[in-house]
């Protein structure tokens, strides 16, 4: 896609609720604290499918997408998310976070999802993952795979899982 | 010389801080520059009887069970009886929760707090595409009335009293438990319990709503008619400032978010021709119970007096029991850690005791393990024994409002009934709470403030342990409790039986008088019974509701 303006290093990102929790304190602080870093940022607002949010995620032309789940419905809905977009030809990455057992996460991470936020994190280590680890056209990109996963940066306790 | 004991007072503070506090903090100076409430509200270094110079304790505090209610809404308060240790639970199944409950009524609990799953709150059916993967995991799955004579299957409801957290759909609810009751032979005007049926702290914080504000009003104002008539001793809604809280509202906003919207609800079966005195009674309220123990109390305390005065001054109440508020409270979710989880059990305690002292009615504590997920078996009695040594080890239910006097704990109260009455009157100018929800005000206060905290944490201005200070590098892990998947398929073939078997005729009779009684002015409550008692699902009411009152949604928002 044509050039959108965008500064260095700025990113058009969405951050969604997908599911019925209506939790979305932790959400609405990461979608301003990542405006605030200089980001784009698109919150989708609550109970939003899966489907619904995909569709958005495309219509938008987001470099990323962000979703938070405080269900426990996280198993079901992430891998879903992810495998509509694989069926849409994107490869638009997804990180998340929310209330998520520590022994959910590698099945996670196998499914695709690139890092999960846990409680205690703080929005710094979201706004430095997000810099070193999302590139701008992530659609454009698809197939040359110049991206390739950084080794994860050490755990720090208690904060990213 | 001649002089009155004010100056005397003043004179003799200033001559300490002079003489003895000045040249201390010289040599050793204080830990802050400014120190302040959780909620920002700055806390002097010492509070003295000028502090109170024109404070009146009879105008001020009353006495217990006497306007303005400060010091509690009953006479003897704990000495007659303890709180209601109610903890709040629910998940998988209705047979799955049914054992918990006989668990917890065997080992001491006093009531019952029904904790309904997601899809359930936004009245939604297990079956539902939308319920996908979140059947049974916050909380249990109910769909009939099958399922709720399940999940009371033992229990009988002319003893026991029972709180259901549900508010969207609630008048559904509501049907179904006295379904279940008549069932059991229980007579309506015995029958004991609370709905929380708060609609309007859903659209400014916990956010499971179906209908638009309007039509949810409507339809409480039917509920608040019906049961004043059929089912006098429920308590009609539990006007809730818990989830406001947990969305990062301040004590203040906490306290003048919930009381106004207790004023709408009061206005709303006013204007539709209730009289005051005939429901008010039975409005209670519901309190987070947060980590900042002084402010926590002031706040129990300065609410008790706003309500008072707003239902006597306001809306001209006369009974005294329409101007006393009793309230529920419930430790805070949002300040328990996930690192280190056995402290959450210390800050569950103190955020007890605080609500003990502030008078509460009945508690929830909260299980250490909550941040993980939902409490294990093990998790819950540490949580309930907490309130069991509260009252019965420490002393602390002996005397009644034992802080009343206190000079920092009255002036804190003064000043968060001052915040709150601001903000109470900034909402009277917008036009009440629904035109301020519609104005989308409490929602932004809220995200402001959550904003503000999130910030003040990570510059380490506010202090989570094992969070932002005194961190570990691995905790031990804890046992958490596993929903299985299959809760969801045994969930949804249950219902799918239930809508085989039942009469179709009867059903389809019981959704056109529930269509013609929306678009109409009639009482909802009769026809959601009879559709209840013929098996529809929530998920069939509510929908067939939606087609007359229509839905409502929040859009998308570039930040």
């Amino acid at each position: 896609m044509a050039d959108r303006g965008r500064g260095e290093g700025k990113l058009r990102l969405l951050v969604g609720k997908v599911g019925l929790d209506g939790h979305d304190r932790g959400v609405k602080i990461i979608a301003r604290a990542l405006r605030d870093a200089g980001h784009e940022v698109i919150y989708t607002g609550l109970h939003q499918t899966p489907e619904m949010v995909v569709a958005t995620a495309i219509q938008e032309d987001v470099d990323a997408v962000s979703l938070s789940i405080l269900s426990g419905a996280h198993n079901t809905l992430f891998p879903r998310v992810i495998e509509l977009l694989r069926r849409a030809k994107t490869s638009i990455p997804v990180f998340g976070g929310g209330i998520i057992p520590e022994e959910d996460i590698p099945f996670l991470k196998k499914r695709g999802v690139k890092a999960i936020f846990t409680p205690g994190t703080s929005t710094q280590d979201v706004i430095d993952w997000v810099a070193r680890n999302i590139r701008p056209g992530a659609q454009a990109s698809r197939g040359t795979e110049a991206r390739r996963e950084k080794p994860a940066p050490r755990r720090r306790p208690g904060k990213r899982r | 010389m001649k002089q009155d004991g004010a100056s005397t007072r003043r004179r003799t503070r200033r001559q300490w801080e002079k003489g003895t506090l000045v040249p201390a903090l010289k040599k050793a100076p204080e830990r802050m520059a400014e120190f302040t409430t959780l909620s920002g509200v700055p806390v002097e270094r010492l509070y003295t009887p000028e502090d109170l110079e024109d404070w009146r304790p009879e105008e001020k505090l009353g006495l217990p069970g006497e306007y303005p209610f400060t010091r509690g809404p009953y006479p003897s308060m704990y000495r007659g009886k303890l709180w209601t240790m109610r903890q709040f639970s629910g998940f998988g199944t209705a047979k799955d929760t049914n054992r918990r409950y006989r668990y917890l009524l065997d080992h001491g609990q006093t009531g019952l707090s029904v904790a309904f799953d997601i899809p359930t709150l936004m009245g939604l059916d297990s079956d539902d595409p939308r319920s996908l993967g979140e059947v049974g995991r916050e909380g249990v799955a109910i769909d009939t009335l099958a399922d709720m004579e399940t999940l009371f299957e033992g229990i009988p409801l002319s003893k026991v009293s029972t709180s259901m957290t549900i508010n969207a759909p609630a008048a559904v609810f509501l049907a179904m438990y006295l379904a279940v009751a008549r069932k059991q032979g229980a007579d309506w005007k015995q029958v004991q319990g609370t709905i929380q049926n708060d609609i309007l702290k859903e659209y400014i914080a916990q956010k499971e709503w179906i209908y638009p504000p309007r039509p949810s009003i409507r339809i409480i104002v039917d509920m608040i008619a019906f049961c004043t008539r059929h089912v006098p001793k429920w308590n009609t809604i539990s006007i809730s400032g818990y989830h406001i809280r947990e969305a990062g509202a301040t004590a203040a906003q906490e306290l003048a978010f919930t009381l106004a919207d207790g004023i709408g609800y009061v206005q709303a079966c006013t204007e539709a021709g209730l009289d005051v005195d005939s429901f008010a009674p039975r409005l209670s309220f519901f309190w987070n119970a947060h980590s900042d123990f002084f402010e926590e109390i002031a706040k129990y305390r300065a609410a008790r007096r706003i309500w008072a005065r707003a239902m006597r001054e306001r809306f001209k109440a006369k009974d005294p029991r329409s101007w006393t508020l009793r309230t529920h409270a419930q430790t805070a979710g949002c300040s328990l850690t996930a690192q280190q989880p056995y402290n959450n059990i210390v800050r569950v305690a103190l955020q007890a005791l605080s609500a003990v002292l502030g008078g509460t009615q009945s508690l929830h504590t909260n299980s250490m393990d909550e941040t993980l997920g939902l409490p294990t078996e093990q998790a819950v009695t540490i949580a309930l024994r907490t309130q069991q040594i509260l009252a019965e080890e420490t002393g602390v239910a002996n005397t009644i409002d034992p802080l009343a006097g206190s000079y920092f704990v009255e002036s804190l109260t003064d000043r968060i009934e001052r915040q709150g009455l601001d903000l109470i009157e900034a909402i009277d100018r917008m036009g009440g709470i629904v035109a301020a929800i519609e104005q989308g005000f409490p929602q932004r206060e809220i995200a402001e403030a959550a904003f503000r905290y999130q910030q003040q944490l990570e510059r380490g201005e506010k202090v989570m342990v094992g969070v932002n200070r005194h961190v570990e590098s691995a905790s031990a892990p804890i046992e958490i409790l596993k929903i299985p998947p299959s809760a969801e398929t045994r969930q949804i073939r249950s219902l799918r039986r239930v809508r085989m078997k039942r009469n179709a005729r009867a059903q389809r009779r019981a959704m056109d008088s529930l269509l013609r009684a929306a678009r109409g002015g009639r009482n909802l409550m009769p026809s959601i019974l009879e559709a209840v008692e013929g098996y529809a699902s929530v998920g069939e009411i509510c929908g067939t509701l939606k087609t007359v009152f229509g839905e409502y949604r929040e859009e998308k928002t570039h930040f």
